[in-house]
């Protein structure tokens, strides 16, 4: 095929993964917009073969990470999806830098020229250092979120200065290379290095409750290497797919930043967070609160007429989504309307919680946005919350108070709150809940999962 | 035109539009489907696929279209594992759909 209709042959691939993206407006035409994006990659990826060389080698690569794929694509159970995102993010980056190590060593065979020009280094320059952060930066998020490395965030002092520092160095041996009149591989491999150990050093200091927001942000570099290696490459398709991609992981990264209320910044100079999470300093006063069994909190939904079950991290950590659908089946058949609140950064990642319940296969007609029914907490009779706490704590409305204007739920609102949790320790914002004292609100302690099941046998 | 333009002016300008594309389908993308939003992009990063096919398949045969080749397992994993767990996923929001209109 000539290189203009193999770009045209790109133009369609980009157009089909538009549309890809477009239908995820809504879980309707989500699964044709998936099927829009495998098309958009096949029109790709066989136009490309029209001009490469090896193909039996090429096949039998693309046939081994097919089936490495699909198996992990099958067995990855739904609770894991944080972890499975944030390996993939770091392939992309691995791959971006394999390509841009290839295309020093040899320019001529992307069609560059065999001298690469200053435009050419710098690409190359910005490609793999993307990638190689993307890399480093996403195995960090994967050994946090997967629980082989603490999520507690990893500080030492003169840190950020540190960091720029060695920013700094990279960037001197990016100068290096370019002003090179050879292939300077020293510079080159230096730069990829310090690369890789800023990608490290960038996430480690970031806590776990921040980890939506990190691995949208890897999400979105991992765009932008690909965008990256376009350049590098002069190839279109690379930086369109690899901008789409890129766009979206910033949006999402805007979206769970302005979900916590914490400015983008401080969730990348981290710090924040710890995973145990503590007990927070109090004010002096002695506070009390009511707890009660799961057979009390069973009997007061059963006599409930409306029931909001607002799921957070600690239903994902115990795997209850199962339960709770059967919970809520039960609701259902005594006549009570039962519906589920979920706040955007419930679960690890964004959307995650969505995911869980749909697992469970709970109806989606029955799963509300935050601003969908924050106005109908008030007419509820029993809010029960599971496994949440900084996403139903009414000091964001407290002038002063550190999640002060923080989007939450209303659950403070409803006339009974039953609040499931292991303990009274803190959330992620290490802050007491006020809601946990109220006159109206009962605690039932214990593992969500348990807790659940045994009010199934209540009711 | 008005001259030869250089390519990488037509790179940023594909660069700049691409983002604005973006920028606007991802915001209409309903939040429930945050997850599957990441996991598609996941799949569509490993357009990378493309980079490394071009560099495993290069002509002159070295070193480089081995690294090639690795590179083209580790984004076809992304580009098949993506699309793949993205469609298991969409699938439980249908199963839900076909129970809720039984």
């Amino acid at each position: 095929m000539s290189a203009n209709l193999v770009a045209l042959a790109y133009l369609i691939a980009s157009v089909f993964f538009i549309l890809a993206l477009k239908g995820l407006s809504s879980p309707i035409t989500a699964r044709r917009g998936n099927l829009f994006g495998m098309v958009g990659m096949t029109i790709a990826v066989i136009a490309t073969l029209t001009v490469t060389k090896n193909w039996a080698l090429i096949l039998f690569c693309i046939a081994m990470g097919g089936i490495i794929g699909a198996v992990v694509a099958k067995r990855v159970q739904m609770t894991a999806m944080p972890e499975l995102v944030a390996f993939m993010h770091s392939l992309v980056g691995l791959a971006a830098v394999f390509i841009a190590i290839t295309a020093v060593n040899n320019p001529v065979s992307f069609g560059l020229p065999a001298m690469l020009t200053m435009g050419s280094k710098l690409e190359l320059f910005l490609g793999t250092f993307i990638g190689a952060m993307t890399w480093s930066g996403s195995v960090i998020a994967f050994l946090k979120l997967s629980g082989r490395m603490s999520g507690a965030p990893i500080t030492f002092s003169g840190q950020h200065m540190f960091n720029l520092i060695l920013a700094l160095v990279m960037v001197g041996f990016g100068l290096w290379f370019f002003f090179s009149e050879t292939t300077n591989w020293t510079a080159f491999a230096s730069m990829t290095v310090i690369a890789f150990v800023l990608g490290f050093l960038i996430i480690i200091p970031i806590g776990g409750a921040d980890m939506p927001v990190v691995i949208s942000m890897l999400n979105s570099y991992s765009g932008w290497a690909a965008a990256g290696i376009g350049f590098s490459l002069g190839n279109p398709m690379l930086i369109i797919a690899g901008s789409l991609v890129g766009s979206s992981g910033a949006i999402l990264s805007y979206i769970m930043c302005k979900a916590m209320n914490r400015s983008f910044l401080s969730v990348i100079l981290g710090g924040f967070g710890s995973a145990g999470g503590t007990i927070a300093a109090s004010d002096g006063t002695q506070k009390n609160h009511r707890s009660g069994s799961s057979d009390d909190a069973a009997f007061l939904m059963g006599n409930a007429d409306s029931v909001i079950i607002v799921p957070g991290y600690g239903l994902a950590v115990a795997r209850a989504q199962h339960s709770v659908k059967e919970l809520a089946e039960k609701l259902h058949e005594k006549g009570i309307n039962v519906r589920f609140a979920v706040h955007p950064v419930a679960g690890r990642m964004p959307g995650h919680m969505n995911v869980l319940l749909a697992e469970a296969e709970i109806p989606y007609e029955q799963v509300l946005e935050l601003d969908e029914i924050n106005s109908d907490f008030s007419s509820t009779d029993v809010v029960l919350v599971l496994g949440a706490n900084d996403v139903v704590n009414p000091a964001a409305y407290i002038t002063g108070s550190p999640i002060y204007g923080m989007p939450i739920l209303d659950a403070h609102k409803a006339r009974t709150v039953m609040v499931v949790k292991r303990s009274m320790a803190a959330g992620y914002a290490g802050l007491d809940n006020d809601l946990f004292y109220m006159d109206k609100t009962m605690m039932v302690f214990g593992d969500a999962k348990k807790v659940v099941e045994n009010m199934v046998k209540a009711l | 035109m008005i001259g030869e333009v250089d390519p990488t002016i037509i790179n940023i300008t594909v660069f700049v539009l691409a983002i604005f594309v973006g920028y606007h389908v991802v915001w209409n993308v309903t939040p429930a489907l945050h997850t599957p939003l990441m996991s598609v992009t996941n799949a569509i990063s490993g357009i990378i696929l493309v980079g490394a096919m071009l560099a495993a398949g290069s002509a002159e045969s070295d070193w480089g279209v081995w690294l090639g080749a690795v590179a083209v397992v580790l984004a076809a994993i992304n580009v098949f594992g993506g699309f793949l767990v993205t469609q298991r996923m969409l699938e439980m929001f249908r199963k839900k759909d076909k129970k809720g209109n039984a």
